[in-house]
C-alpha cells in the first residue's frame, strides 16, 4: 500500500514583478489511503499554494515548483499537460472555496457533470446523466432530478457547495483536494458540508487533503492536522494530539487564541504581536523567530529540523524541549 | 464619563428602533425572472434598543438582515417605515437633523479596502469627514494624526501612506480611527474583524475595547462568527429572515437560548475536540428565500419543535422580566400547552 500523497521538500515560487515570492518553501507532508489531513494556517501562509501545486494548477511560465511530488505513485512533476489533464479530476479532483465562481453559469449543473463523466468514461449521454443523478442523491440534493435542470445561480450556496462535490466525484477520483469549501458558507450549512464530506469520505474510502484557516473545522473531519507558517509545515501530527498538545509555538498561540475560556469577557485578547514575514524577503533562519516569545539569538540564525516528538506528531522548532519545560513549569 | 451630549441621561437608550421596515422591490427593466409584487422582505418589522455604552452584537445567518439593518440605523438607506429615536430625538426631526445625526454615527465595514479612498493618504481620508463638518484643515490633520497613533499606527511612518501599501489588519485600523474622527458615540461595526486572520483580529478586538473605554463609546456589533461575538457583547440580539427572534444579555442568549433557531445556531459551532465530533446537523437545508418567507412563524420549516399553529400564526415578540425577549410560540401563555416539552437537538 502505497502514500496517495507524497510531497518531499516541495518548493513553489512565483516570479511577479521582477521579485521571487517563496510561497511554499520546503513541505513535507504524505497522505495515505483514505486519510483526512487538514491544511491550516493564516493567509499568506502556502496552504493553498501547496494545495493547488499538488494538481500543479500554477501558471507554468511564471511558476518554478522543485522537489518531489507525487499522486497515486506517479511523479506530477514529469507529466506533460495531456497526462495532467487525464490525471486530473480522474484521480485528483478539487472543490474551492466558491461554487458561484468554480461553475460555470452558462451551462445548468447538470450539463457540467455529464460533461466531466464523458470527458474521462466512455459512456452514452443517458448514462452519464443518470450517473449524474445518482450523484446528487449521493451529496443529498433535495429533489435532485429537477435540481440537475438548474443553473448555478439558481440554487442557495449550500447547495452550489454539494453541486460541486458532485461534480468533483464525478470520475470517482482517489484524492479529493478541498480548498476552503465552508469558509463562504453559514454556520448551520456549514456544519452539514463538513459532515457530508466526513461521510461521503468514509464510503468511498477517499483521501482527502483540506486547506481552512477554522481550526473548528478541522477538528471536525481530519485525521491529521498540519500546520503552515510562511511556506513552511511547522508542525503535524494526529489531530487529537495536536489540539490537545501542540508543540510548536506558533500552534500554540493559535489554539490559545480559540479554547475554550480563552475569550474571557473583559480580559484582553492573548495575541501573537507583528505579522508574517514578507514571501519575498524571507529571513535565514526560522520564519516566526521574530514573533516568538521563546526564541533565541540561534533561531534566526538557522533553519530548524524537522523533529519527531512521537510516531506521526513532526514539529521544526529549536527550543521544542526547553517549551516544553516551560510550558509544564507553568 | 459624562458627555455635554448626552440629553436623556444613563438610563434612556442610546437608539430605539421601532417597527423598522425595510423591503427591496424586484420589479424593473433590469429583472426579468421577477414577478410584479415581489420583493425582498429585508427587514420586517424590528424592534430593539441599544443601551447607552454597551456593545450590543448582531448574529444571523446571511440574508436575514444584520447589514441592511445596520445601513438603515445609519440612514445609508431610508427605510419603507418605522422611526429611529436617537437620545430621545427621532432621526431626521427638526431637532435632530440627519447631518447631526451622522456626526454622532459612525460605522467601520468588512472590507477594507474598498471602503477607503484608493486615491487620498490615509491622514487625508481620516481627517476629510471632520473638514465636512467644518474643522479647519489644519486641526482635522493633527486630530488624523493622534487618531492614527490612538490606533496603534505610528503617524510618522504611515500618515502618508495609500490604502494599497498597508496590510488588511493596518487598512481596519485606519477605518476605525477614520469612524472615531467625528467623536461619534455610537460605531456600527458590520463584520469589521471578519476578513481579519486570527491573530490579527485579536489585535484589533483588543484595540475595540480600548477605545470603547477611553471614548465612552457605544457599539453595535455585527458578526456571523459566535466566538468574538460572545466575547465582545453585553446583549447579543439574534435575527431570523428579516425579524429579530431573541434577545438577551450574552450569557442568557449562549448559556440558555430560548429560540429553537438560536439553539440550532450555538449547536453548528464546530466542537475543537476531535474525540467529541458533532454527529449530526442541527438544522437541515440552507435558510428560506427573504424575496417569499414562510407563513407564520418564518422559521417553522427547519425548527424540531414545530405544531400545526407555527404555520398560521407569527409569534409575539415578548420580554420577561430580565430583559431576555424571545418570539416563539412555545412561550407564549395559550399556545405553550400545543407543544412537547423538549427535542434534542442532535
Amino acid at each position: 500500500m502505497h502514500d496517495m500523497i507524497s510531497l518531499r521538500d516541495l518548493h513553489v515560487q512565483f516570479f511577479a514583478s521582477k521579485k521571487l515570492i517563496r510561497a511554499v518553501n520546503g513541505v513535507n507532508l504524505t497522505v495515505g489511503q483514505g486519510e483526512v489531513v487538514a491544511l491550516i494556517g493564516e493567509s499568506g501562509s502556502g496552504k493553498s499554494v501547496t494545495l493547488r501545486s499538488i494538481m500543479r494548477l500554477h501558471s507554468e511560465r511564471s511558476t518554478r515548483i522543485s522537489g518531489g511530488l507525487e499522486v497515486d505513485g506517479k511523479d506530477m512533476l514529469k507529466m506533460s499537460q495531456r497526462e495532467l489533464a487525464a490525471v486530473r479530476g480522474d484521480t485528483v479532483a478539487m472543490i474551492f472555496q466558491e461554487p458561484l465562481l468554480a461553475l460555470d453559469p452558462v451551462y445548468t449543473v447538470g450539463a457540467q457533470i455529464v460533461e466531466a463523466i464523458r470527458r474521462h468514461k466512455k459512456v452514452s449521454k443517458a448514462e452519464a446523466h443518470r450517473q449524474a443523478l445518482s450523484l446528487f442523491e449521493k451529496v443529498r440534493i433535495p429533489s435532485p432530478e429537477r435540481r440537475l435542470d438548474a443553473y448555478p445561480h439558481e440554487m442557495s450556496g449550500g447547495m452550489r457547495q454539494r453541486a460541486m462535490i458532485a461534480l468533483a466525484l464525478s470520475c470517482s477520483p482517489k484524492v479529493l483536494l478541498a480548498d476552503e469549501p465552508t469558509t463562504a458558507l453559514d454556520a448551520t450549512v456549514q456544519i452539514q458540508i463538513l459532515l457530508l464530506l466526513r461521510d461521503l469520505q468514509k464510503e468511498l474510502g477517499l483521501s482527502i487533503v483540506f486547506v481552512t484557516h477554522d481550526i473548528g473545522a478541522a477538528a471536525e473531519v481530519a485525521d491529521r492536522i498540519a500546520v503552515m507558517y510562511a511556506g513552511k509545515i511547522i508542525e503535524q501530527g494526529p489531530a487529537a494530539e495536536l489540539l490537545t498538545r501542540p508543540r510548536h509555538p506558533y500552534t500554540l498561540s493559535l489554539l490559545k487564541s480559540r479554547s475554550h475560556g480563552a475569550m474571557q469577557k473583559g480580559q484582553r485578547l492573548e495575541t501573537i504581536g507583528g505579522a508574517p514575514p514578507d514571501l519575498s524577503n524571507l529571513p535565514p533562519g526560522c520564519a516566526f523567530a521574530e514573533r516568538c516569545k521563546y526564541a533565541v539569538a540561534e533561531c534566526s540564525g538557522m533553519q530548524p529540523r524537522e523533529e519527531t516528538l512521537s510516531p506521526g506528531h513532526v514539529v521544526s522548532c529549536l527550543r521544542v524541549h526547553q517549551i516544553a519545560d516551560a510550558q509544564a513549569v507553568n | 464619563m459624562t458627555d455635554e451630549r448626552d440629553i436623556g441621561g444613563p438610563r434612556q437608550p442610546l437608539l430605539q428602533v421601532r417597527n423598522l421596515l425595510k423591503h427591496f422591490p424586484l420589479k424593473g427593466k433590469g429583472l426579468p425572472f421577477a414577478s410584479a409584487r415581489s420583493a425582498v422582505r429585508a427587514v420586517d418589522g424590528v424592534n430593539f434598543d441599544i443601551l447607552k455604552g454597551e456593545t450590543l452584537g448582531v448574529v444571523g445567518e446571511s440574508g436575514c438582515g444584520k447589514s441592511t439593518t445596520a445601513r438603515v440605523l445609519m440612514q445609508l438607506i431610508q427605510q419603507d417605515s418605522g422611526e429611529l429615536v436617537f437620545d430621545g430625538e427621532t432621526v431626521g426631526s427638526r431637532a435632530l437633523p440627519l447631518r447631526q445625526f451622522r456626526r454622532q454615527t459612525q460605522m467601520v465595514f468588512q472590507d477594507s479596502y474598498s471602503s477607503l479612498n484608493p486615491r487620498m493618504t490615509i491622514e487625508d481620508s481620516i481627517a476629510f469627514a471632520p473638514t465636512v463638518h467644518g474643522v479647519t484643515s489644519r486641526e482635522a490633520n493633527t486630530r488624523a494624526r493622534d487618531l492614527l497613533a490612538r490606533v496603534g499606527l505610528q503617524p510618522e511612518r504611515f500618515a502618508g501612506r495609500y490604502p494599497h501599501e498597508l496590510s488588511g489588519g493596518q487598512r481596519q485600523r485606519v477605518n476605525i480611527a477614520r469612524a472615531l474622527a467625528l467623536e461619534p458615540r455610537l460605531v456600527i461595526l458590520d463584520e469589521a474583524v471578519s476578513a481579519l486572520d486570527k491573530s490579527v483580529e485579536a489585535q484589533v478586538l483588543n484595540l475595540l475595547l480600548d477605545l470603547k473605554q477611553e471614548f465612552g463609546l457605544t457599539y453595535l456589533f455585527i458578526s456571523h462568527d459566535l466566538n468574538v461575538v460572545r466575547f465582545i457583547s453585553d446583549r447579543v440580539l439574534v435575527m431570523y429572515l428579516g425579524q429579530v427572534v431573541e434577545i438577551g444579555s450574552s450569557d442568557q442568549v449562549f448559556d440558555q437560548p430560548k429560540h429553537p433557531y438560536t439553539r440550532a445556531l450555538l449547536k453548528s459551532m464546530p466542537s475543537m475536540d476531535p474525540l467529541q465530533r458533532t454527529m449530526e446537523a442541527p438544522l437541515a437545508g440552507d435558510p428560506p428565500n427573504p424575496i417569499n418567507p414562510p407563513s407564520g412563524c418564518r422559521f417553522h420549516t427547519r425548527c424540531a419543535y414545530a405544531q400545526p399553529v407555527c404555520r398560521q400564526r407569527a409569534p409575539m415578540f415578548a420580554n420577561d422580566d430580565s430583559g431576555h425577549g424571545v418570539a416563539c410560540l412555545r412561550y407564549e401563555a395559550d399556545t405553550a400547552s400545543l407543544f412537547a416539552s423538549e427535542v434534542s437537538y442532535a
